[in-house]
């Protein structure tokens, strides 16, 4: 995925003695040194260079000493009072980010030079900036800030006017440039020709009055543009969703997966009483390195969306009422028990977790249904994280055997007509007028029950509408479309009386057979483990936050998105 | 008095009648050395350079046949490039120009013979924007040598190809630094590659190995084969052969370019007998000697040089700036450097604070940018002199001034930090009373008043 990994050694068992800070250590071979730090639980700061992208060595924060083995006359090392070799130090700083280590190498992060390096860097990329932190987004992330105080000074020796630079840069459609704020690191020059091959960015202009833009002419608005906004070390980028609407310190940091394709990027949510800010990629090799695209990122506005469900609806004639969730769950119980299982007919979701969908099963089996369904969504696939699936857990569904890829629903709309289904349970918020069952045929059941987190032709038609809640609002798990399980996690509470799809399916599910014995959604999670072969012996601990691979080959092949 | 030009490369420069045609070259006994090179082969033409201890003369001085050799075409699986650096850019420095308007086959003959030595099959010369008559004049003369058969397919018949393509330079000082100087021909911004790993010689031109040559390094190729490499470097001092092409500008009474053997004067004999010496009867008070990023020498300045005797020990001795050999090593050894060979010359009336000011300005305006030191640390360092200049000086600036310089000098991507860097530190350490003086008469003070203050 990512033309560079300079944090993945070529060899990670050809190691090389390597004293960083006046400890011996065993490091590969070739590692960069910023790398060889931070495994030394060292570390050193740095601007431009980024593990995944190419290493341009123009910030200068990463410089070091360097040393090498004294030799003898006879080539052999100079060995010191401790008994190890002694090292001859280089009077000249060497950068981190582009020197690899080789046997015997010394590396001072912490010397008189390496600080008085750090600290000229500091001050010269300060002295054109306008610090403008009371205003600027970044502050409280930023790495010019962060430094300033590690190796900065706390007052200017700069009495000069400033350069002036372009302000308010509308460079995209999702990205707004400050100039003045760049430090020109090019991590986003290079993000974009590197690993989008989107050579749109660029400097002009000279020393000091070196300017970020785009080509003229033309617009930095590829679908993963806003990885750049995560790349800037400082607040030259920003978003236009997220710029000025909350300071990043105030934000709860949740680690969650993004749900608008298969992929199944790892996410981190940044919420604040009760509302979803930002969704920014957490660094997973296994499935999105660092980045996601900007269409799963901005997805989260349909939280606040006007269409949103807030509290259970009750058909009454011909009309929608407010109702508590014990009369809606009693009405569905009681609308079930009137039809026979065999005119039950259940369309679920691969927008549900595995938990959710593993209490759907238990109670379609326990009600003895057998016509269960999900309708598949394709995505807009491309060459690096969108996934051609748009649904995020449907290896979740085809493992728990609930999907049979929308052949069985697309004979319900007749069979709706003809008497055959009376009851429709639609579980997960699909829109089936939209999926081709017409609104007529909806009218004719006796039971249209509805879960979902926003409001359609389906749920306005339904007699019992239950309000779910979203994937920032939840806890629990799924499976990508490359067979690779994941948790999310509750960020936020759900609006009104929403409640999460487990909880309402379990309500359900004692309100119609009487059956429960799940207390929790972990409780759940180790029914699944205990009953799904391909789950078997995974606990959410295991699990992790970065995934485990699961057995590709069990997985069925009918997927044509199985790459393993 | 050893101050007789000993005339090589500008052998045939100014005379009377000598044209840039290929005939006159031909005539001048042109393209011979090339056919006796050929013969020669390659290998035998990098022994010789590797033998006349030829050092660079594009301003850092670096060992020819050395830089050649970390290059062996036999075990080359990649095409080898050479380009010849003519982005002469140095301040004070005027040399190359010399050759490419007078005496174009000279180099051309001195390319293709380094590009024989070297399995290169084809070459640039990187010429720098501004010579624009200088560009036409290479054209023109590739066009004779091709038509004559010295360059194309079969040169002369060896079964040797090569072609050399003139590349016009992107108006940039930073153009002239080898790795810039790439990025630029591979039609990117002159921005410098970090070293490792971009040592052109492994990483050039296209991420082959690449030979980057200065003018006049190449033309003494040709004359290194045409009297070996041993008689070479019986010219000039050892580890400081052949000759120098030195560019003399300033205060003095005949300023232009001469060629003498590297060593064989010194700067005092360079300056009164060569240049007749500062004009207007005024005083040395100053003399940059390698271009303008070299270290300032001060009038009346000793420096403590160890050479070695007759005995072949090593002897400490003082020498005064009149005295100082005009050779690489000592003018290393006196702080500053032989560079680019252009001597400039200031004398009495000059004020320090405005030469350096100006100095600087010529550096931020050409700091390419890339990297964080230089970008943000010139422009300071301009606009402090600047600030000074105008009578707006601080007390704490000459400090400031020279903080700022040494967290530039050794800490950047290229050289360009030193340039940048050393002026300011010399300038400051040398003539701080001169500074001081300006600071301390801040408003008041015009520029005369200055100078009328220290004299």
């Amino acid at each position: 995925m990512n033309p560079w990994n300079h944090d993945v050694a070529k060899d990670e068992l050809d190691l090389v003695d390597v004293q960083v800070d006046g400890v011996w250590l065993k490091m590969p071979r070739g590692l960069n040194v910023v790398e060889v730090a931070h495994r030394s639980k060292r570390f050193i700061p740095h601007y431009c260079y980024h593990p995944k992208l190419s290493v341009v060595g123009n910030c200068r924060m990463c410089l070091f000493e360097m040393g090498a083995p004294k030799m003898n006359a006879d080539r052999s090392p100079v060995i010191g009072h401790d008994g190890k070799p002694e090292i001859a130090w280089m009077p000249r700083p060497q950068i981190g980010c582009a020197t690899g280590v080789t046997h015997g190498m010394g590396i001072r992060t912490d010397s008189p030079l390496v600080k008085d390096c750090r600290n000229g860097v500091m001050e010269f990329l300060l002295i054109n900036h306008p610090l403008d932190c009371p205003i600027c987004d970044q502050a409280g992330e930023c790495k010019l800030q962060e430094f300033s105080v590690e190796y900065g000074t706390g007052a200017s020796r700069f009495v000069e006017d400033k350069v002036k630079k372009p302000k308010n840069v509308d460079l995209g459609e999702r990205i707004v440039l400050d100039d003045e704020r760049c430090i020109l690191c090019s991590r986003c020059v290079r993000f974009s020709s590197e690993v989008m091959k989107d050579d749109v960015l660029g400097f002009v202009n000279r020393g000091s009055h070196s300017t970020l833009t785009a080509y003229p002419g033309k617009r930095f608005d590829n679908a993963y543009s806003l990885n750049t906004v995560d790349l800037c070390p400082v607040g030259a980028l920003t978003s236009k969703d997220f710029r000025f609407q909350m300071r990043v310190w105030f934000l709860k940091e949740t680690k969650s997966i993004c749900t608008s394709c298969g992929t199944g990027c790892s996410t981190t949510i940044g919420s604040r009483e009760g509302k979803v800010h930002r969704l920014t990629p957490r660094e997973n090799e296994a499935v999105n390195s660092a980045w996601m695209c900007d269409y799963g990122r901005l997805n989260i506005h349909y939280l606040d969306s006007k269409d949103r469900l807030h509290r259970p609806l009750l058909k009454a004639v011909g009309e929608q009422f407010p109702g508590t969730w014990a009369d809606a769950i009693h009405r569905a119980a009681e609308g079930l028990g009137k039809v026979k299982p065999e005119e039950i007919a259940v369309l679920a979701s691969a927008r549900l977790t595995n938990e959710e969908l593993f209490v759907l099963k238990r109670l379609v089996g326990e009600l003895g249904v057998t016509r269960v369904d999900m309708v598949p969504h394709s995505g807009q696939a491309d060459n690096f994280l969108r996934s051609g699936d748009g649904n995020p857990n449907g290896r979740g569904a085809e493992l728990l055997g609930l999907s049979s890829g929308g052949r069985q629903f697309s004979s319900w709309g007749a069979e709706i007509i003809s008497g055959k289904i009376r009851a429709l349970l639609v579980l997960g918020g699909e829109d089936v007028v939209a999926a081709g069952i017409s609104p007529s045929a909806l009218q004719k059941l006796d039971l249209l029950l509805f879960s979902g987190i926003l409001g359609n032709e389906t749920s306005r038609l339904a007699h019992v509408v239950l309000p779910s809640a979203a994937t920032a609002e939840k806890t629990g798990s799924m499976v990508n479309v490359h067979g690779r399980l994941q948790r999310m996690t509750r960020a936020i509470a759900a609006p009104g009386e929403a409640r999460e799809d487990w909880l309402i399916l379990r309500d359900l599910r004692e309100a119609c057979t009487g059956g429960n014995s799940l207390h929790s959604v972990e409780d759940v999670w180790k029914a699944i483990a205990a009953e799904v072969p391909q789950f078997a012996g995974l606990s959410w601990a295991k699990i992790g936050d970065l995934g485990v691979q699961l057995e590709t080959r069990s997985i069925s092949s009918e997927g044509t998105l199985l790459k393993a | 008095m050893a101050c007789r030009e000993h005339r090589l490369v500008f052998k045939n420069i100014d005379v009377r009648g000598y044209t840039r045609d290929i005939a006159c070259y031909q005539k001048h006994g042109g393209y011979e050395i090339l056919k006796k090179g050929l013969a020669m082969g390659g290998g035998a033409i990098r022994d010789e350079v590797k033998k006349s201890q030829l050092r660079g003369r594009g301003g850092a001085g670096f060992p020819t046949g050395t830089k050649w050799s970390f290059i062996d075409p036999a075990k080359t699986t990649k095409p080898i490039y050479l380009i010849c650096n003519a982005d002469e850019s140095e301040p004070g420095t005027f040399k190359d120009r010399q050759i490419i308007h007078k005496d174009p086959h000279q180099l051309l003959e001195g390319m293709i013979l380094s590009c024989f030595a070297n399995g290169v099959k084809l070459a640039y010369l990187y010429i720098r924007c501004e010579f624009t008559e200088g560009w036409k004049i290479m054209e023109k003369a590739l066009e004779e040598a091709r038509a004559a058969g010295f360059l194309g397919k079969n040169i002369l018949k060896t079964g040797y190809d090569l072609e050399i393509y003139v590349h016009r330079g992107a108006g940039a000082y930073i153009c002239g630094e080898e790795t810039g100087l790439i990025e630029s021909l591979e039609g990117k911004r002159a921005y410098p590659r970090i070293k490792p790993p971009y040592f052109p010689a492994v990483l050039g031109l296209y991420m082959c190995p690449t030979i980057v040559n200065n003018v006049e390094t190449l033309c003494n190729v040709k004359h290194i084969v045409d009297m070996g490499g041993e008689a070479y470097a019986k010219i000039g001092r050892s580890n400081n052969t052949g000759t120098r092409l030195l560019c003399v500008s300033g205060d003095v009474v005949r300023p232009g370019y001469y060629e003498f053997p590297v060593g064989a004067l010194t700067l005092g004999q360079l300056i009164n007998d060569v240049c007749g010496g500062i004009r207007n009867g005024n005083r040395l008070k100053a003399v940059i000697p390698g271009g303008s990023s070299a270290k300032v020498l001060k009038a009346g300045e000793v420096f403590k040089i160890k050479e070695k005797g007759l005995d072949g020990k090593m002897l400490e001795k003082e020498v005064g700036l009149e005295n100082l050999r005009l050779d690489f090593d000592t003018l290393a050894a006196a702080g500053s450097m032989a560079g680019s060979g252009g001597v400039i010359v200031m004398d009495h009336t000059r004020d320090m604070v405005e030469c350096l000011a100006n100095i600087s300005a010529f550096y931020a305006h050409e700091s390419c940018g890339q990297c964080t030191p230089c970008r943000e640390g010139v422009l300071w360092l301009k606009k402090i002199l600047g600030r000074i200049a105008e009578g707006h000086g601080r007390e704490d600036d000459p400090a400031l001034l020279k903080e700022v310089a040494d967290r530039i000098a050794g800490r950047t991507i290229c050289a360009f930090g030193e340039a940048a860097a050393w002026p300011v530190q010399s300038f400051i350490s040398k003539f701080k009373a001169e500074f001081s003086v300006r600071i301390a008469r801040n408003g008041s003070a015009s520029r005369r008043d200055t100078i009328s203050l220290l004299h």
